[in-house]
C-alpha cells in the first residue's frame, strides 16, 4: 500500500500535542468557566453554601486556640497568639486545598479526559484557583480581626503577603501536577498527598514559633528548615498580618527575604518538574483511567 | 514534480500507525507478589490497531465499518488526541470537532445555559462565538424554556438533544461521528441525519463510525472496514458495506 503525500505539511498539525501550561492558559475563557463551574457546585445542595467557607477556618481556628493557646499555654512568648495563628493556618489551609484538589482533578475529570483532547493542564490549574477563590473569605476573617487588634498595612506588608501566596500557590499547581499525573495510574498518590499535606502542617511554624525551632537544632538543620518553602510563606504572612500588632518581643526570622526568594525559587522549580512529568505521562492518561 | 493549478491538502493523513494496549492483571504490590510466585503472566498485549494508513480528503465522507473490537473507536480516539499512536504518524488540518464526546463535559448540578457555555467553551468555541449561536442551538436541541433547569432533571433524551446541539453547532473542518446518532427518537435522528448531510454539502469533511448501515449508506461516499486492527477494504460504501457483512458470514 502506497500513500501519497503532500510535500508541504505546515498546515498540519499532530492531534494529541500541546505546549503543556503555555497552552493552557491560551484557553482563557474555558478557564474562566471551568474555575466558575468550580465555586459554583462546591457547595450545590447546601443551605448554607458559601458560609460554610466561614464557618469551617473559624471552627478550626477556635479549636487550636482553645488547645494551644489556652490549655497548652503556647501563647506565653507570643503576642496576639489567635492572630499569628490564623495567619500561618490560612497558607497552610491555602496549600492543602490547592495541592489536594490538583492532585484528584484529573481523575475527577475522566469523562473528558477520555473523550476530548483538552492541554490537560487546564484541571490543575482550575483546581489551584478554586482553592484559592475558597481562601479569599478566610483572608477577608484575617483582615477584620487584624484592623480590631490594630492592624495597619504597609505597603511592604502587602508585598510579604502577595509573595507568600505566589510561593504557595506555584508550589501548589507544581506538586499537583505531578502528583495528578501519578495518581491517574496510581491512586496511592492521593494517600501520599494527605501525609505530605500532615507533615506541611506541622513543620511549618504555624503552631509554634520559628525560635523553637532554632533553639533545638544544629544550624544547617535549622537552615534547611527556613529554606522549605511553605516556611517562608507562613513567615511572610506572618510578617504582613500579626508583625506590626505585636510589640516585636518575637522577632522575624533571620534572612526572611532571602529565604522567600529560595522558596519561590524552589516552587519555580517544582513546578519544572512537575510540568515534565506531566507531559511524560499525559499519553497514557486515556487509557489509564 | 508536475504541480496541479489548485492543490487540494487532504484533511486527515494517517501513516503506518500501530496501537498496542498493555493489559495490566494485577493491580497491587500483592497480586503482583502472588502473580510472580505462581508464575503468570502480569501483563498481557493487544494489538488494537496495526499498519493502518489512509488519508481523508477535503470535503470527503467517510464510513468506518467494522464489528465489534475492531479498532474504530480506538482511531477516533488516535484522531481527536485523546489517545497517542505507539508509532507512525496522524495529521489533521484545520479544527476537529467529534461528536464522540456528546455530553462529556455537562456538569448535572448546573442549567442547561450553562452547561452549553461549557461544553461549547470545552469544543472550541469562545464566548461571542457561542453568545452568537447559543439561540440556534437551543432551538435545534428543541430543550426551549427547560434551558434554565438544572441538566439533572432533564430526560436522556432531552440530555443527548442538547448534547448533541452543542456539538454540532461547533465552528469544525473535521467532523468526528461515533455511534451517537442511536440516541434520541425516530424524528430526531431524521433531524440530526439531516444536519450532518448539510455539513457535508458545506464541503466539511466526515468521519463516521456507526453500526447503522442505511444511515452509513445515506451519509458517507467512501468506506474502509476495519478488522481485527486493520484495514481490509477501502473504497465506494455499498461495496465497504458488502465486503465486511461477507466477512461476517
Amino acid at each position: 500500500m502506497s500513500q501519497k503525500f503532500p510535500a508541504d505539511l505546515s498546515e498540519f498539525t499532530v492531534p494529541g500535542h500541546s505546549r503543556g501550561l503555555i497552552d493552557a492558559l491560551s484557553y482563557r475563557y474555558l478557564l474562566q468557566l471551568l474555575i466558575r463551574k468550580g465555586t459554583l457546585t462546591r457547595y450545590h445542595g447546601s443551605v448554607l453554601g458559601w458560609v460554610w467557607s466561614y464557618v469551617k477556618p473559624a471552627a478550626q481556628f477556635l479549636v487550636f486556640y482553645l488547645v494551644f493557646g489556652f490549655f497548652l499555654g503556647l501563647n506565653k512568648g507570643i503576642d496576639n497568639f489567635p492572630i499569628y495563628l490564623f495567619s500561618g493556618m490560612i497558607a497552610i489551609n491555602l496549600f492543602g486545598e490547592a495541592f489536594g484538589n490538583a492532585t484528584r482533578s484529573i481523575v475527577d475529570n475522566t469523562a473528558l479526559v477520555q473523550k476530548i483532547f483538552l492541554p490537560r493542564e487546564l484541571f490543575p490549574i482550575s483546581a489551584v484557583i478554586v482553592a484559592f477563590v475558597h481562601f479569599l473569605p478566610q483572608v477577608l476573617i484575617l483582615v477584620v480581626v487584624c484592623l480590631i487588634a490594630g492592624w495597619v498595612p504597609t505597603l511592604i506588608g502587602v508585598a510579604s503577603i502577595i509573595m507568600g501566596m505566589l510561593i504557595v500557590v506555584t508550589l501548589a499547581i507544581g506538586l499537583g501536577l505531578f502528583f495528578g499525573a501519578i495518581n491517574v495510574a496510581f491512586r496511592d498518590a492521593q494517600n501520599l498527598v494527605e501525609l505530605i499535606l500532615l507533615f506541611a502542617t506541622w513543620t511549618s511554624p504555624v503552631l509554634y514559633a520559628w525560635t523553637m525551632v532554632a533553639d533545638k537544632v544544629s544550624p544547617w538543620v535549622f537552615n534547611l528548615y527556613l529554606a522549605n518553602p511553605l516556611t517562608s510563606a507562613v513567615e511572610l504572612f506572618h510578617a504582613g498580618f500579626w508583625f506590626s500588632t505585636t510589640s516585636g518581643s518575637l522577632p522575624q526570622p533571620p534572612h526572611l527575604a532571602a529565604f522567600s526568594l529560595i522558596g519561590l525559587l524552589i516552587s519555580l522549580i517544582v513546578l519544572a518538574i512537575g510540568q515534565l512529568v506531566f507531559k511524560r505521562l499525559e499519553g497514557h492518561f486515556a487509557q489509564n483511567l | 514534480m508536475p504541480r496541479t493549478s489548485d492543490p487540494v491538502l487532504p484533511r486527515i493523513i494517517i501513516d503506518g500507525v500501530d496501537k498496542t494496549f498493555i493489559l495490566r492483571h494485577t493491580h497491587s504490590f500483592k497480586e503482583s507478589f502472588i502473580a510472580k510466585l505462581q508464575k503468570k503472566k502480569t501483563t498481557t498485549s493487544f494489538s488494537a490497531l496495526s499498519q493502518i494508513g489512509f488519508t481523508v480528503e477535503e470535503g470527503e465522507s467517510v464510513a468506518l465499518l467494522g464489528y465489534n473490537g475492531s479498532g474504530k473507536s480506538t482511531l477516533l480516539k488516535l484522531i481527536s488526541g485523546v489517545m497517542r499512536p505507539d508509532s507512525g504518524r496522524i495529521l489533521t488540518r484545520g479544527r476537529v470537532a467529534g461528536l464522540i464526546e456528546v455530553g462529556a463535559g455537562f456538569h448535572p448540578d448546573l442549567s442547561g445555559r450553562e452547561n452549553v457555555y461549557l461544553n461549547a467553551a470545552i469544543l472550541g468555541m469562545n464566548k461571542d462565538e457561542i453568545d452568537r449561536r447559543f439561540n440556534d442551538i437551543v432551538e435545534f436541541s428543541e430543550i426551549g424554556e427547560f434551558i434554565d433547569t438544572e441538566v439533572k432533571h432533564y430526560s436522556s433524551g432531552m440530555f443527548v438533544r442538547l448534547a448533541f446541539s452543542v456539538a454540532i453547532h461547533t465552528e469544525l473542518d473535521i467532523l468526528l461521528v461515533d455511534e451517537v446518532l442511536a440516541v434520541g427518537d425516530a424524528p430526531f435522528r431524521e433531524k440530526c441525519k439531516q444536519k450532518i448531510l448539510e455539513l457535508t454539502n458545506q464541503g466539511k469533511t466526515m468521519l463516521v463510525v456507526s453500526h447503522d448501515v442505511d444511515m452509513v449508506t445515506q451519509v458517507c461516499k467512501r468506506g474502509i472496514v476495519l478488522r481485527d486492527g486493520k484495514v481490509c477494504f477501502d473504497g465506494a460504501v455499498n461495496d465497504a458495506v458488502a465486503s465486511m457483512q461477507g466477512n461476517g458470514a
